[in-house]
């Protein structure tokens, strides 16, 4: 949450509640809604640490509000995020770790296991589309999120079912 | 797997079917058994070669099987001629095929229209019915194009229109995405989840997963066999992270 919240200020100040919404508005019904307690928590940290300054501005009948400015390091910061690459996404090695020691266990199928993992997956590709469908069509970066993540499922089920070819002809 | 109340449209048992080429034969079906009940959408996906579309083929009597019988809304297909299997893919099977096998000579409302004139409707009825399908599937203005003339994805909504005008009970899809770009793709998948919404029952063959998970059931189809055969209820269990696992961006 860090960064992303760094990267929304670099565009300007704004207070706790706007970056949350921000957030939500630009990546859409399908990520995760940010709570807005670990919002606040993040940037209490970020001023700790000197990347993000806040001034109380005080509000009539109503409580103060806190508004964030980026600083000169937290610039630096969001610099050095954008040009860094980032890891490959994970191999699903606890799942890689139960197929390759099922059979010397006796305890577990091979293709039993590769069928549950496939539904469980297919349950979730579901669950994408329709969110996919819900979320409306101009939210490009939305609609992105979800396809990179149909698309990592896709592979994800590619491979389970190269598995399957492989072991089925050991049977 | 389904509903035990809702009517059984097709039941295959026991589908074998041998492909005797050049080499050495394959077994493209090697022992089927399927049910769909009406307003069903069940997805067969498999590796390619895996016999899937030959199952498909079998299913709309575009091949015989070598055993094994089909029934169709109760009525056993074993002794039809073949004849009479393409009365059946005129008026109770639709099919939409990976390259469309649109009449390439035809415009776009002929070829639309022709199976309805086929079937015994009346030229005003099959252009009411025509219309009709053709502005669902959002190609108003294209009744007079050659389907030479439109991109894949409009060659596959016609061709999807063409399986629809006698609104067979059965729609079978044979990889009807598999020549189309992902926005084809997606096209696709929506148009059939809307038929489906509306009670098309629908039988579709896919490697692509996203397509496949459309439908409300997925059968894995290896090595000309039924390996797994679930439904999708759109829940993951609760110990996953799920949807959201899938999503997070990390810290």
């Amino acid at each position: 949450m860090r960064l992303p919240l760094l990267a929304l200020l670099a565009r300007g100040p704004a207070h706790g509640y706007e970056l949350k919404q921000d957030l939500e508005q630009l990546l859409g019904s399908a990520y995760p809604q940010p709570n807005v307690g670990q919002i606040y928590v993040t940037l209490g940290r970020l001023e700790k640490s000197g990347l993000i300054e806040g001034e109380e501005v005080e509000q009539t009948g109503r409580p103060n509000k806190k508004i964030y400015r980026l600083t000169d390091a937290g610039r630096e910061a969001v610099s050095v995020w954008f040009q860094k690459p980032e890891d490959e996404p994970r191999v699903r090695d606890e799942f890689f770790m139960k197929l390759a020691l099922a059979p010397q266990t006796g305890l577990a199928d091979q293709i039993a296991l590769i069928n549950k993992q496939r539904r469980q997956y297919l349950n979730t590709m579901r669950n994408l589309s329709k969110l996919a469908a819900a979320e409306g069509r101009d939210n490009r970066i939305a609609h992105l999120l979800i396809e990179g993540a149909m698309l990592h499922l896709q592979a994800d089920l590619d491979w389970l079912e190269r598995c399957q070819e492989e072991l089925e002809e050991l049977e | 797997m389904s509903d035990v109340r809702a009517p059984v449209l097709l039941r295959a048992e026991g589908l074998v079917k041998t492909h005797h080429g050049e080499g050495a034969p394959a077994h493209a079906v090697r022992g089927v058994d399927l049910t769909v009940t009406r307003g069903e959408f069940v997805a067969i996906t498999g590796p390619s070669g895996a016999g899937k579309s030959t199952l498909l083929h079998l299913l709309g009597g575009l091949q015989r099987p070598d055993e094994g019988s089909i029934r169709l809304d109760g009525r056993c297909t074993d002794s039809y001629s073949e004849a009479r299997w393409a009365e059946e893919r005129r008026s109770g099977i639709g099919i939409v095929f990976q390259f469309f096998n649109l009449v390439s000579n035809l415009s776009v409302a002929d070829n639309v229209e022709l199976p309805a004139l086929l079937a015994g409707r009346s030229p005003k009825q099959a252009r009411a019915e025509r219309e009709a399908l053709l502005a669902e599937l959002g190609l108003q203005g294209k009744e007079r194009s050659m389907p030479g003339e439109l991109s894949g994805g409009e060659q596959q909504r016609v061709a999807l229109a063409r399986a629809l005008v006698n609104h067979p009970p059965l729609l079978l899809a044979d990889e009807p995405a598999g020549s189309l770009d992902s926005k084809g793709t997606r096209e696709v998948m929506r148009l059939l989840s809307r038929f489906h919404q509306r009670g098309q029952s629908i039988v579709l063959v896919t490697h692509d997963a996203r397509l496949a998970s459309a439908a409300d059931r997925v059968i894995s189809f290896f090595d000309g066999r039924i390996v797994d055969d679930a439904e999708l209820d759109g829940t993951t269990p609760s110990r996953g992270p799920g949807i959201s696992g899938v999503l997070e961006l990390r810290d």
